[in-house]
């Protein structure tokens, strides 16, 4: 599904990634771990395709198709999602006319026509009721006044109604409660199938014992030093990340 | 010969021409003419026209008196009218009252022409009490008016009455001359207790020239609340002056409401004096605009007595080479204890040939008071837009979406929903957008 080969990448001539190499298969979970300024979200926005990071080497590719030339929206289209660890307030458009939106213009760059109302309004019931959000909150303008926890839970409900191949969850788990967390993580898990993907990208292991990974990898200055199974995060829960940066260095 | 000459010399033909009874009003028309005539146009040497010049206005040689008798469908103009709820109409067309396209009373209220309130003798007390009496005299375009005005709206709303129906006046002008000066008056006196809202528009039908120097004077008696809507979104080549004096009483409510979407050049002056204790005046606008159009807000809020509020809040997006102005006066009188007094003004400069000026004036005589203001401009936010385009939108909406979430606030005073969804419908026209759902 996704192929990253010797990726470089940086912002105003300042590198940050520096040569990574990671490959998704449809029907996995891969975990993306490391220390704070390792490059996780980094790497997260230039797979989105943020146009403020400048890819200086190497290619991504999603089902085998090159994305490097194109655009958030065109990726989106393609399947890509991604949470955001801050998603922006939208005053005065609801999460409804906002979703609605998001799925017509797919569809709309796809050829298809505007979803029909009631298939739109059933699926908006029925991916809030997996994520136990209530309909109050969906006329509710998008993020605007939400708790951290709001704003998270409606990043996975976007997910839920757009189905994207490959989603790519940026701490998705930071700012959440034990029960927020459980919800969404119970949603991810209701998501995942054998023709999508999800990276899970996060500095604890809490959130891996709800999404369970198939692989973790370890990123450290710009490059993935270390990639395991779940027994990874595990280990480094426990001794931190200097035995790793240490390792690195040798 | 220069615009002014030309008017100077107009005047007197256009004095004979009056019917008698308006003749009372000579006096003050030949006071106002000599008060142009000593001032002029105002020039970029004026401070508060410094961001604004008339020049390529003035150079036309505008028809002030049409002489063709103009003709309007309907059906051609339903769609400037905010045609969804019922409303009283004030409606003219090239400066003619057309009975036709209008919806007037006199049924315990008064919505109906400035010129037959001039001429009734029934309306003389009324008019020497209030005409004229807040218009500036030392704004030469408002003295403009004064010297040639005849007609307009003219609304009276005796005390307690709630008038549930908006009042729409909208002036169209049918490119019948090829270049065209109006200069509408409007009087509106809202009485104690009473409940007023207003709607005005100017259109132009055609792609001629036309300069409107438009003067309103209302007055918001004892705890009268009165809401003004003013939708300017004119096309290329009509441009606007609009002059409105708002005069307060104790414990009265007045909002205006300016959304500029289009015109050539536009500019407000739109001042407020509170002559009373717990007074409130707000005003607040969205100025979307493109090419090189022009809009300048220029407000005064004099403060002249305690215990009373006001805010502003001007939202402005200006793509192309557009060029914006805010000029935003606030006087606080000595007396003028625990005033609040607040203004905010935000812009965003969509394209680098794009500008802005904006500039707080506050002047602050009494020691207890509560006044806030701030200005910003800037630019739209890239993880804002990076964040909807990753959801599938493209950048153009995704843009749209973000101007419109940055102008939004303004629209939550306004009360007439069907106004907000008019102004929604033009916000996602004038971005170019179309979202799939009514903003």
């Amino acid at each position: 599904m996704l192929q990253i080969k010797n990726l470089h990448a940086g912002i105003e001539d300042k590198g940050i990634l520096k040569g990574i190499d990671l490959e998704v298969k449809a029907g996995e979970v891969h975990a993306i771990m490391g220390p704070n300024g390792s490059g996780k979200s980094t790497l997260s926005s230039v797979i989105a395709g943020k146009e403020e990071y400048e890819v200086t080497e190497g290619e991504i590719f999603l089902n085998g198709e090159n994305i490097d030339e194109l655009g958030p929206e065109e990726r989106a289209h393609a399947g890509v999602f991604l949470s955001f660890q801050y998603p922006v307030e939208i005053p005065g458009v609801s999460v409804t006319n906002f979703v609605k939106t998001a799925i017509n213009e797919t569809r709309k760059a796809k050829g298809l026509e505007e979803m029909p109302a009631s298939e739109m309004l059933k699926k908006i019931r029925e991916k809030a009721e997996l994520l136990e959000i209530d309909r109050k909150f969906l006329s509710r303008s998008l993020n605007e006044g939400f708790s951290g926890g709001e704003k998270k839970r409606n990043e996975i409900f976007q997910m839920a109604m757009l189905e994207p191949k490959l989603a790519i969850l940026d701490e998705t788990d930071s700012g959440l409660d034990i029960d927020a967390l459980r919800i969404v993580a119970n949603g991810v898990n209701k998501l995942r199938n054998k023709d999508n993907a999800v990276i899970v990208i996060t500095h604890y292991q809490r959130l891996l014992d709800y999404i369970v990974p198939d692989f973790v990898h370890v990123l450290h200055n710009g490059k993935i030093v270390k990639s395991g199974t779940k027994e990874l995060a595990l280990e480094l829960e426990e001794k931190g990340y200097d035995w790793i940066k240490q390792e690195a260095t040798i | 010969m220069e615009l002014k000459d030309k008017l100077l010399s107009s005047f007197m033909v256009f004095e004979d021409r009056l019917d008698d009874e308006s003749k009372n009003l000579n006096e003050i028309r030949n006071e106002a003419i000599k008060s142009f005539q000593q001032q002029g146009f105002p020039s970029k040497k004026d401070e508060d026209w410094k961001y604004t010049s008339l020049n390529a206005l003035l150079k036309h040689d505008y028809c002030i008196s049409p002489k063709h008798e103009p003709a309007v469908e309907f059906k051609d103009v339903k769609k400037y009218f905010i045609h969804d709820i019922d409303t009283y109409k004030i409606v003219f067309i090239d400066g003619k009252y057309s009975s036709f396209l209008s919806e007037t009373t006199h049924d315990g209220i008064d919505v109906c022409l400035m010129s037959s309130a001039l001429n009734k003798p029934k309306y003389k007390i009324i008019i020497d009490s209030y005409y004229n009496k807040i218009a500036k005299k030392e704004h030469s375009l408002t003295s403009l008016n004064t010297a040639f005005a005849s007609e307009g709206a003219y609304i009276h709303i005796p005390k307690n009455k709630i008038v549930e129906k908006p009042i729409q006046i909208i002036h169209f002008s049918t490119g019948n001359e090829a270049t065209l000066l109006l200069q509408p008056r409007n009087l509106i006196i809202v009485g104690e207790n009473s409940h007023v809202q207003i709607i005005e528009r100017h259109q132009s039908l055609t792609s001629n020239v036309v300069l409107t120097n438009s003067v309103t004077e209302v007055f918001a008696n004892k705890r009268a609340i009165v809401d003004y809507y003013k939708i300017q979104n004119d096309n290329q080549d009509a441009s606007l002056i609009d002059n409105t004096y708002i005069s307060q009483k104790q414990s009265s409510h007045a909002s205006v409401h300016t959304f500029a979407f289009g015109g050539k050049l536009v500019r407000n002056n739109l001042q407020f004096f509170q002559k009373g204790e717990h007074i409130d005046s707000t005003m607040k606008g969205i100025t979307i605009i493109g090419d090189k159009q022009h809009v300048d807000h220029n407000t005064l809020v004099h403060h002249i007595e305690p215990n009373c509020e006001s805010h502003q809040d001007y939202k402005g997006i200006f793509g192309d080479r557009s060029t914006g102005v805010f000029n935003g006066k606030v006087i606080v009188e000595k007396e003028a204890q625990k005033t609040n007094a607040f203004q905010a003004n935000n812009n965003i400069l969509v394209d680098d040939k794009a500008t802005v000026n904006t500039k707080p004036q506050l002047e602050i005589f009494a020691d207890d008071v509560k006044c806030s203001h701030g200005c910003t401009i800037g630019q739209l936010d890239k993880d804002a837009l990076f964040y909807l385009r990753s959801r599938g939108i493209p950048a153009k909406e995704a843009k749209a979406l973000l101007m419109y979430a940055f102008a939004n606030n303004v629209l939550e005073s306004v009360k007439i929903n069907a106004i907000k969804t008019r102004i929604n419908k033009l916000i996602a026209q004038k971005l170019g957008v179309n979202l799939g759902f009514d903003l």
